[in-house]
């Protein structure tokens, strides 16, 4: 420390109090947050029945958690989710190197993956019930559908953007167009991958919930939607709370691969 | 000496739905083994196109490349090394992987090659930085381990696509020294492509001026100093600003 000058050590300790005041602040929103909550259900603002509050969403928790019913719902949903965005990924790369490998197929597919892009998708949900059963095929589906055109078609851009003198490079050394995939392409690329990984997993989780919703007997959207349809508020917003709580998780766990990635490099 | 590569009234065109344009009319000329040929020209007269030819990157439209006298293949196979305007390594590599990137594509990565690739690593004061990577090393090094990449397939001849331009001036005329130095050693036969010319006088035997688009050959000017001076010393010479003189006038002729 002696060895850092004055302005320095100023500069530092500026850095770490606004580190300090952003944490701090963030925890304060959520209690306030938290503290109105409780408040205003207890003294009678907010009927609980309806808002339910912090304390009942704590206990609905527990109690829940004893029963081990509430693990079997967070197992089923976290599975879902991470099966879909294992398979959103998969098909996406697949297909987008055939894309790259093929000029005119990704020129006629365009179009028409487009379209699949813009589509609500939960509007292709009862399409696949129909289809499908009320099964988990179906469920696992909905979180690929919500996800995989829009990853295909930014894999397939990024894929494009690379510098062509690296391509050229390749080529020069003797290299085929496999070479440019395995050489430069699919390396180059690992950071969007990464980023879209990052998208997907909430997209993934999103389309899951759409799915359990309509076609599921267990996981935490259809106990967001049985909860809703007989007025077990708290099962709701706990299952929301959960959610949110698995999102940040599983965001936070690429993030890590990430990090470990880049730092390797 | 032993011809190397013949052009033998070659032409190019670029083909868009707008147009054709046409690159490069009737070039001819010849490079003997050994040799240090540098092209010159304004910019967009086919300097670039006339390597990508000479490479067999591009196949021409009009005459024929023959290299050792037979019909040059397409794509390089090792027998030419061409060294791009960027370094172009791959940051996911290190600078090892990075040199043997050729011998590894073309599945000649054989102990002895790796080996005469580290020793070209040590003899240009790279070793040290073999498992570096690229982000780590000079700008003037990067463009060492990118000349040892292209020579890591031992490739008869040598095509340098304006590879120090991305340099500023006084790595540009280390790195020339350096890499001219090196080229020179190895005993290689090459061919640059500047708009610099004072880089093409301090490093070349011959310089080939071409015309403004579409490039044809206006003159072949050969560039005579003793064998013994590295690229800066040629540089000190009362002859190099006689041939840069030259060189200008032909340019400007051009215009």
């Amino acid at each position: 420390m002696s060895d850092i000058s004055i302005a320095q050590q100023k500069y530092l300790s500026e850095k770490k109090r606004h580190h300090r005041t952003v944490i701090c602040s963030r925890f304060l929103i959520f209690t306030l947050f938290l503290g109105l909550w409780e408040g205003s259900t207890a003294l009678g603002f907010l009927d609980s029945f309806i808002f339910s509050s912090p304390s009942k969403v704590l206990l609905c928790f527990y109690q829940m958690l004893m029963d081990k019913s509430l693990l079997n719902h967070i197992g089923i949903t976290l599975l879902e989710t991470i099966v879909s965005f294992f398979l959103v990924i998969l098909c996406a790369l697949l297909i987008t190197i055939l894309l790259w490998f093929n000029q005119k197929l990704s020129e006629t597919l365009e179009p028409y993956l487009v379209i699949l892009n813009s589509l609500p998708k939960s509007a292709l949900a009862p399409l696949l019930i129909v289809w499908l059963g009320a099964n988990y095929k179906t469920i696992i589906l909905t979180g690929m559908s919500v996800a995989i055109f829009g990853s295909i078609l930014s894999l397939y851009t990024s894929f494009q953007s690379v510098d062509p003198e690296k391509v050229k490079l390749i080529y020069s050394l003797g290299g085929t167009r496999r070479h440019v995939m395995t050489k430069v392409i699919l390396p180059s690329n690992i950071p969007a991958l990464f980023s879209l990984m990052k998208v997907n997993i909430g997209l993934c989780l999103v389309g899951v919930i759409i799915g359990e919703f309509i076609a599921a007997r267990s996981g935490l959207g259809y106990l967001i939607i049985y909860g809703s349809q007989v007025f077990k508020l708290d099962w709701v917003i706990m299952s929301i709370v959960l959610l949110c709580i698995m999102a940040m998780l599983l965001y936070a766990l690429l993030g890590v691969a990430e990090k470990r990635y880049l730092r390797k490099l | 000496m032993e011809k190397l590569l013949e052009l033998q009234s070659v032409g190019y065109s670029y083909h868009t739905p707008q147009g054709e344009t046409p690159a490069l009319i009737n070039i001819n000329f010849t490079v003997c083994q050994g040799e240090f040929v540098a092209i010159v020209g304004p910019s967009g007269c086919g300097k670039s196109t006339l390597l990508s030819l000479s490479s067999g990157l591009l196949e021409p439209e009009h005459g024929s490349i023959l290299l050792y006298g037979q019909k040059l293949f397409h794509k390089g196979s090792g027998t030419i090394g061409y060294m791009l305007q960027h370094d172009h390594l791959f940051e996911w590599r290190t600078i090892e992987q990075n040199v043997l990137l050729g011998p590894e594509i073309q599945k000649k990565l054989t102990n002895d090659r790796r080996e005469s690739v580290l020793n070209m690593l040590k003899t240009y004061g790279l070793y040290k930085f073999k498992d570096a990577r690229p982000s780590q090393l000079s700008g003037g090094m990067r463009q060492r381990a990118a000349l040892i990449r292209t020579l890591a397939l031992e490739p008869k001849l040598l095509l340098l696509d304006e590879p120090f331009s991305a340099l500023d001036y006084q790595t540009r005329l280390m790195v020339g020294d350096d890499i001219g130095s090196i080229i020179r050693k190895e005993q290689k036969t090459a061919i640059l492509v500047t708009h610099d010319l004072s880089e093409a006088v301090s490093l070349a035997n011959r310089v080939i001026v071409l015309t403004k688009r579409p490039g044809t050959i206006k003159n072949i000017i050969s560039i005579e100093f003793p064998e013994h001076l590295s690229p800066l010393e040629r540089r000190n010479t009362p002859e190099f600003k006689d041939y840069f003189n030259l060189l200008w006038k032909e340019m400007n002729e051009n215009e």
